[in-house]
């Protein structure tokens, strides 16, 4: 017998779950971003306090100052859940494998002008501890963070940041060699020009409020060193030896522009709450931006030399514009 | 700066084994901090007295960059959303055995998704807090893969929302409803633990030993009972799950080879965390044998392969560390004849306040119990299911009024029988501080004494109903026609008589008929649903 | 004596992979169950990327046996060419 189920028209019970309903209405059927997010993580009747931290529930949104009537007023632009994050992320990382396996292929890395060459595995190959740092302290965000709609792009943006960590180590390894690691690594920990951001990046693993550590990672410091290193050291080195790095940089160039949106809506949407929240944010950022400042200036002399200050104050400035579209005034 | 970036490369690099190419992807990624103290940067890693002395000696088990994870992944998400999608569009709903499944799927929604994401906020913390790169990269990886299984198990079971009862409110009553606190407060156990006593309890005793149990015989049963979305979400997660149970294997290795000293920690936990994962498998053995109308396996099959012969293994491979099978294991092992149906008769008892349909087997369904179990369904369980079917066909069906005595560990009411005597209900009891607590067997007891500060503290449903905490706001105590359960069922968002009605005349019995009759006949299509 | 699995989503690749491994490892023991197929061997098993390649005429990349793949037990070894699973003696 043949049974055409086209046939058969049913009509719903219900459109959506009720703590979505709750929130966008009963007769509206809801997106899938939607009931991947809203109120997924438990809110009452913990069993036990974390032994690790006494002081708190499991899920506590006390963690932060920052205080929020609903901690699902923030939204992801990007609508991002699994399915949405890993089909982004596979697209771009097709893109950024064929253009390894050109460079590869064409010998690019091996013709490439020895001063450049030098300059960029200087500059770049010590970045991979920088995003490591990013990877600790969103994994952070998102254990100690309180609602879905907030930690879980933060585990996307931790994973994010191992996936720059492992392409620059892939930048290193074709341009250079595993010395060229070590030397990084060695640089990273003794050279004087990466001493005041390895300072940073270690005063923020030890911060203990998710928030402030989302304004100090997410928002200042990726905010003025991306800029600094996928946009002006980018165009410097393009302009002195072609090309081929802006290739193998261009997943953090538009990994950055993506994810600024959602680090944007994030910033605006706890500034909006309330005059309180918008003053604690105000005083991070600026404390956070200005200690930015001070470690990214040798960077930015190693990187780009005589063009550095000229390019740092620009940075700082497009940072300073940004913020105060999140309602920040710095 | 030496001249390595400028030497001729060429011919002298050969390019690296996965292993080697892993390693410099993440080992030395990390250092050791000097502007702030590496305990401070690492606060919880050293108080529960694990000795870690060299954390590059740790393994990588599954060896997947970030660009291969993507890439892989993206791959499983596409296959697994077109699945759900044609599932959907097809009404696919109407091709299963029989609407008495997806009773199995509620409980699966409310009482396993929310630990899903439980586990991926728990891999978060613990991929924070290790201080070894290797683990520390392996556990956030599965904490991106617990948020996958949360939200793929949501948007799977979102269609069958839509037509069916009990999915509704699955958030709302994981947190408060009586029996949803027994895989709750399973996990608030564990992540309210150390990190190393995460990693044993998660991903060593709950993914290496027990997740098979739930996504292999129960998907497969899912499958065959013609649920292509079950089938897909479940059977894409638990491959997840295979990296997971070799993460959780390298774990134990890694902190038994370490210290001699952790090898009595290890142990504990070890035997701590099979008792309180078995005791969440309760619910499996449940739905194996009872909700799944075609039936692939029993519970006790099920058992012997994956855990007699899988975790017996495991078991004897690891006793070259001194570790021993865990305590309970005999008695796990014993039970797998009686656990299915002492659970099934609570909540056929319990109807009224579980939000999922119950019934009692058909004369061929006893005939497979008895088929599955020669030694135990027709001596102890065929009498009282045949007594209750009858009663039920008379009108009279059998609810139990009273609330059950719930363990302080495991919150499962009592209703668990002696070792070795199947007509004895088990009770142990400890004292703490003056006060009197109650456990359902010898593993929850040895789990109370040996932490009782923290199992105190335990949300109990029933204490909580008795103490007036479970009505809602508009509840009246002092109303002459109070009903303090049916108040509690509302409070649960229960809609009551409808999510919480027999099988037998539910809604979802009513509608799954009428639709699958719209399939095969010419009445007219489109019918709004019974009672909607 | 312990044994060692894999089981795979019944599909068209599962297929080359399962009849790899049963080439590769005579005392292999397929059990076939709902949409899924589960292979069992005594001790130890060794999957090769080779064979593997040559069942299904293409080239493959052990980590793909990832999308497939439903659950496994035993130590895990992998490298490019192979994929182990034992249990230590």
């Amino acid at each position: 017998m043949q049974i055409d189920l086209r046939t058969v028209s049913i009509k719903p019970i219900r459109q959506t779950f009720t703590h979505i309903a709750d929130r966008i209405g009963p007769d509206k059927a809801a997106s899938r971003y939607q009931e991947a997010t809203l109120n997924v993580q438990a809110d009452a009747n913990f069993h036990y306090r974390p032994t690790w931290d006494p002081d708190h529930e499991i899920f506590d949104a006390s963690r932060s100052k920052i205080v929020m009537a609903d901690w699902y007023a923030f939204k992801d632009p990007r609508q991002f859940y699994y399915a949405t994050y890993t089909t982004t992320r596979a697209r771009m990382q097709e893109t950024t494998e064929a253009d390894f396996e050109f460079v590869e292929r064409r010998g690019l890395a091996e013709t490439y002008a020895a001063d450049a060459k030098r300059t960029a595995l200087d500059v770049l190959v010590p970045l991979r501890h920088v995003a490591w740092g990013a990877n600790m302290n969103n994994s952070s965000i998102c254990a100690y963070g309180y609602g879905t709609a907030l930690t879980a792009p933060c585990i996307f943006q931790a994973m994010d940041q191992l996936g720059i960590a492992q392409y620059l180590t892939r930048l290193g390894l074709l341009f250079g060699d595993v010395a060229s690691l070590d030397e990084g690594k060695r640089a990273w920990l003794d050279e004087p020009a990466w001493q005041q951001l390895r300072r940073y990046v270690e005063d923020t693993f030890v911060l203990a409020d998710p928030i402030e550590l989302f304004v100090a990672q997410n928002l200042v410091l990726d905010g003025l060193l991306y800029p600094l290193i996928y946009d002006k050291f980018d165009n410097l080195l393009a302009a002195e030896a072609g090309p081929t790095v802006s290739m193998l940089l261009r997943f953090q160039a538009d990994w950055f522009a993506e994810t600024s949106r959602w680090v944007d809506a994030t910033i605006k949407t706890a500034a909006g709450e309330s005059t309180a929240n918008a003053a604690l944010l105000n005083g991070w950022a600026t404390a956070w931006r200005d200690r930015a400042v001070t470690a990214l200036a040798p960077l930015a002399d190693l990187a780009l030399g005589a063009d550095a200050p000229a390019a740092l104050t620009e940075v700082v400035s497009a940072f300073e514009t940004r913020a105060a579209k999140c309602g920040l005034a710095l | 700066m030496t001249d390595i970036a400028n030497a001729p490369k060429a011919a002298t690099t050969k390019k690296p084994g996965l292993k080697e190419r892993y390693a410099l992807m993440t080992r030395g990624l990390d250092w050791e901090t000097t502007y702030q103290p590496m305990e401070e940067v690492f606060p919880y890693a050293t108080y529960e007295g694990i000795k870690i002395h060299d954390w590059d000696k740790w393994e990588d088990p599954f060896r997947l960059t970030m660009d291969a994870y993507w890439k892989y992944q993206a791959e499983k998400e596409r296959k697994l959303y077109a699945i759900m999608d044609a599932f959907a569009q097809n009404n696919g709903h109407l091709g299963l055995t029989d609407a008495r499944y997806l009773n199995s799927l509620k409980l699966f929604l409310t009482g396993v998704s929310p630990l899903e994401y439980m586990a991926h906020r728990g891999f978060a913390h613990v991929g924070r807090q290790l201080p070894g790169v290797g683990a520390r990269v392996a556990c956030q990886m599965q904490s991106l893969d617990e948020l996958r299984h949360a939200q793929t198990q949501i948007h799977s079971m979102s269609n069958y929302n839509k037509l069916y009862d009990g999915f509704h409110s699955w958030r709302h009553m994981h947190d408060r409803v009586w029996y949803l606190s027994v895989p709750k407060s399973f996990f608030d156990d564990a992540i309210t633990a150390g990190p190393f006593e995460y990693m044993i309890a998660i991903g060593f005793s709950f993914e290496y030993v027990l997740t098979n149990l739930l996504f292999v015989p129960f998907i497969s049963g899912a499958a065959y009972n013609g649920d292509m979305g079950a089938m897909a979400f479940g059977f894409s997660a638990q491959s997840d799950e295979s990296r997971h149970m070799t993460l959780g294997l390298e774990a134990i290795k890694f902190m038994l080879e370490q210290d001699p000293d952790n090898l009595p920690i290890v142990q504990h936990w070890i035997d701590k965390w099979f008792w309180r994962g078995y005791r969440v498998l309760t619910l499996v053995a449940m739905m194996l044998d009872y909700m799944l109308p075609k039936k692939v396996m029993s519970w006790k099959e099920a058992w012997e392969i994956y855990a007699e012969e899988n975790g017996g293994a495991l078991f004897q491979d690891l006793a070259r560390y001194g570790i021993r099978p865990p305590l309970g294991w005999q008695q796990a092992c014993d039970d797998k004849e009686h656990l299915s149906a002492q659970a099934w008769s609570t909540f056929y008892q319990y109807q009224g306040a579980a939000p999922f349909h119950t019934w009692m087997p058909s004369a061929e369904e006893m005939d497979w119990q008895s088929e599955k179990y020669p030694d135990s369904f027709d001596e102890y369980y065929r009498p009282r299911f045949e007594h209750w079917a009858e009663q039920e066909a008379a009108g009279n069906r059998f609810y139990n009024g009273t609330l059950p005595m719930l363990c302080q560990v495991c919150q499962i009411p009592m209703l668990f029988t002696e070792p070795g005597d199947p007509t004895r209900i088990c009770y142990r009891e400890s004292e703490h501080k003056g006060e009197t607590y109650h456990t359902c067997s010898d593993g929850c007891k040895n789990i109370f004494d040996y932490e009782p500060e923290k199992y105190v503290q335990a949300w109990l449903p029933v204490q909580q109903i008795y103490q007036g905490n479970c009505f809602g706001p508009d509840a009246d105590p002092t109303a002459a026609d109070f009903n303090p359960l049916l108040e509690v069922i509302k409070w649960y968002r229960m809609n009551v008589g409808v999510d919480n009605s027999p099988y037998e005349g539910s809604r979802d019995q009513q509608n799954f008929q009428a639709w699958k009759q719209q399939t095969t006949s010419n009445a007219p299509a489109g019918g709004s649903p019974a009672g909607a | 004596m312990s044994t060692v699995f894999i089981a795979f989503q019944t599909n068209e690749t599962s297929r080359g992979i399962v009849e790899a491994i049963t080439d590769d490892n005579p005392t292999a023991v397929v059990n076939e169950q709902p949409a899924m197929v589960k292979v069992d061997v005594p001790d130890s098993m060794t999957i090769y990327r080779s064979t593997i390649e040559e069942k299904l005429g293409r080239r493959f990349d052990l980590q793909e046996m990832q999308v497939h793949l439903i659950t496994l037990s035993g130590h895990v070894d992998e490298s490019d060419d192979e994929f182990t699973l034992s249990w230590k003696q």
